[in-house]
């Protein structure tokens, strides 16, 4: 191999992508466009429920109770029903999600020491979010309960949960290294897929396999000018969760840039493989995308908890490099995990890596068929 | 190698599904020729460029370019050949100079040597005031002059040339062929197909070639006679009722028109007079006729027509 061979490659697939605005768009503007789409609309937190509350009580301490509500940021009170008809007006307009009736006798049994009912309803049609909403509920009341009656009985567990990693519980710290995964597995596959495809369709591959050049100069030349860009998105992604997103980074910024060179390494790789097998990019994008995206969307434990999925499934992420990336992301971004820590996702990136670069060797053809 | 074959060709044969685009060739191309394919579209031409080029394999048969074998030794073959395909290869959106310096960075052009050599190329091919200029924005001459300043960056021995005017205007074809006939004053042996026969004349050698097989193989002089034919070339105000009339005759072996006069090719010389006399016995007027030598494309025709009865 010759290395003036590779930087004369390197260096004109840097041009042509330096000239080409649609390449250049889809190399920097896409990622980063990604980034905002999926950082600002994904999110499993559930706060700001549009709530309606009948309160038949109207008294200091079923005000007290409506106040513990609307302080907490789970709920918004939309409104005040009037009557029972009133709550299905609301929730079946799709203006509240949650109902909170209070019957009359409320503040009497709270005085009392009885138990003091509530009615909730919650609009069950997002089964995910209603879960989570009964769960804030339930614990709101309960504090409640234990703020105004101090004749009720101390639950004999009392546990005081510590969160680790994520103490704020917020999604988007773990959405975001994770999104890195995804974007990076958009970006190496969809740029290098087209990189030897072009090359059949405009022509000029039947002038550079008349040259000596050998496949592996002619891949790892390509692969280095794509890698280049890859390393700046994954930079530009990283600050953008750290400024914009408010993502701490826990660990290593180096530790980052070196997991995140091993997954592009073989996500290009893969990229170049279904370029050198398919000779249009039509064909080669579609197949980058089915074959690199969507795994890294749904396979990756970043989106779905691989430990739910069915057995199958489950076996089938072991295969999917972005499961791997996933997790280191998530414990360097995290954790603070370290090298030592993450050497067995380490090994497997590396691995599919040199897979995929050899299959990519193998399947380029110095001949037209 | 002896100079004798610097291009041997043995039994190549090579076909796509049904269609046998090459059909068992054999031919043998000296040292310093300026070989020339000449065939219709669809002959094999292509096919046969880039077998020997080692971009393609063969079904069967083998050939030697400079000492190397097709099959065995294709990367040897590439650094020691220049060759052009038929489309335009180079990258439209770099510039004259930065394909020039691409390939010469492939071929391992040494920095000591690379300065002159491209100021030299660049100069036959009279590109250098476009050196900056991106290859897409060239007109089609120029782009196929600077397709052969790059196959030329590392001194090939043999250069192979696919049909490299094609679409190109008259007066860029005329300066494309001055600079084949430089290249040949240095030894370089060239080996090009083309459909025109105005540039087959050019060649030193042609091998005539038809649905994959080659028909003949002679100087172009040679060629010309090689066909037993008197050729009648007749005026006439309509030329085509005129051709249509005498494809009849006894002793007509073949006609083609040319605007408003046609070549009527004959089996045997002393049959002009009553070609003549026939046609003006059925009342076609005749202007003037003279005997012709045949030229090339009279004779690919005849030949092409004769393997096709």
């Amino acid at each position: 191999m010759k290395l003036v061979r590779i930087k004369a490659i390197a260096k004109k697939e840097s041009i042509q992508i330096i000239r080409d605005p649609y390449s250049l768009a889809m190399a920097f503007l896409m990622p980063v466009m990604l980034l905002f789409i999926f950082g600002y609309a994904i999110t499993l937190d559930v706060d700001n429920l549009p709530t309606v509350i009948y309160d038949r009580d109207k008294s200091s301490m079923s005000r007290d109770l409506v106040a513990q509500f609307r302080e907490s940021h789970y709920f918004t009170i939309v409104a005040y029903a009037d009557d029972q008809a009133d709550i299905d007006k609301y929730i079946d307009a799709g203006k509240a999600r949650v109902a909170i009736s209070i019957p009359e006798d409320f503040s009497k049994n709270v005085a009392t020491g009885s138990d003091a009912p509530i009615q909730v309803a919650v609009d069950g049609s997002d089964s995910n979010t209603a879960t989570i909403a009964l769960g804030y509920i339930a614990a709101i009341s309960d504090q409640y309960s234990r703020r105004v009656g101090k004749s009720l009985a101390v639950p004999a567990i009392d546990p005081r949960v510590r969160i680790w990693y994520n103490p704020e519980l917020k999604s988007r710290n773990f959405i975001v290294p994770g999104l890195i995964a995804v974007i990076m597995a958009i970006i190496a596959a969809l740029l290098s897929s087209l990189t030897i495809s072009r090359e059949w369709e405009r022509g000029t591959m039947e002038q550079l396999i008349s040259t000596p050049v050998k496949p592996p100069e002619l891949i790892i030349g390509k692969l280095s000018a794509y890698f280049v860009i890859g390393f700046i998105d994954v930079l530009m992604a990283a600050l953008i969760g750290i400024y914009l997103f408010d993502v701490p980074l826990k660990g290593s910024p180096l530790l980052l840039m070196m997991f995140s060179s091993l997954f592009l390494f073989g996500g290009l790789g893969l990229g170049v493989f279904i370029s050198a097998s398919a000779k249009s990019q039509l064909l080669a994008s579609q197949v980058s995308l089915i074959t690199s995206y969507l795994p890294a969307l749904l396979l990756s434990g970043f989106m779905f908890s691989i430990p739910n999925m069915p057995a199958p499934l489950q076996l089938i992420t072991h295969i999917v490099p972005a499961r791997y990336f996933v997790t280191m992301l998530k414990s360097v971004y995290l954790k603070g995990g370290t090298l030592k820590l993450l050497i067995f996702e380490t090994a497997a990136l590396a691995i599919y890596g040199v897979i995929t670069f050899a299959l990519a060797n193998k399947r380029f053809r110095k001949r037209i068929e | 190698m002896p100079d004798a074959g610097v291009i041997t060709i043995t039994g190549l044969t090579k076909s796509f599904g049904d269609n046998i685009a090459v059909d068992d060739l054999h031919l043998e191309v000296r040292r310093g020729e300026l070989f020339g394919l000449v065939g219709p579209d669809g002959a094999g031409k292509t096919t046969i460029m880039r077998l020997l080029a080692a971009i393609m394999s063969p079904d069967s048969g083998e050939a030697w370019i400079a000492g190397s074998s097709i099959l065995h030794e294709g990367e040897r073959i590439k650094e020691k050949i220049g060759y052009m395909s038929q489309r335009f290869g180079l990258y439209e959106d770099l510039t004259v100079m930065e394909n020039i310096i691409f390939y010469a960075d492939l071929y391992e052009v040494s920095k000591k040597e690379r300065p002159a050599r491209i100021e030299r190329l660049l100069g036959f091919s009279n590109l250098t005031p476009f050196k900056g200029r991106l290859a897409g924005k060239l007109s089609g001459g120029m782009k196929q002059k600077l397709g052969l300043a790059c196959a030329l960056i590392h001194t090939p021995e043999v250069l192979f040339l696919d049909e490299p005017t094609n679409g190109v205007d008259p007066v860029s074809r005329r300066d494309f062929w001055r600079i084949l006939y430089d290249l040949l004053k240095e030894q370089v042996t060239i080996f090009v197909s083309t459909a025109y026969l105005d540039e087959a004349e050019r060649c030193t050698r042609i091998g005539l070639i038809h649905k994959g097989r080659l028909i003949t193989t002679d100087t172009p002089a040679k060629v010309r006679k090689s066909i037993p034919l008197s050729m009648v070339e007749i005026w006439a105000p309509d030329a085509r009722k005129a051709a249509e009339a005498a494809k009849g005759m006894a002793g007509v072996k073949d006609v083609s028109v040319y605007g408003n006069r046609f070549h009527v090719a004959l089996a045997e010389v002393g049959l002009t007079d009553r070609i003549i006399e026939q046609l003006k016995e059925k009342g076609i007027a005749v202007i003037d006729h003279r005997q012709v030598l045949p030229s090339l494309e009279d004779v690919f025709i005849h030949i092409v027509r004769s393997s096709e009865l």
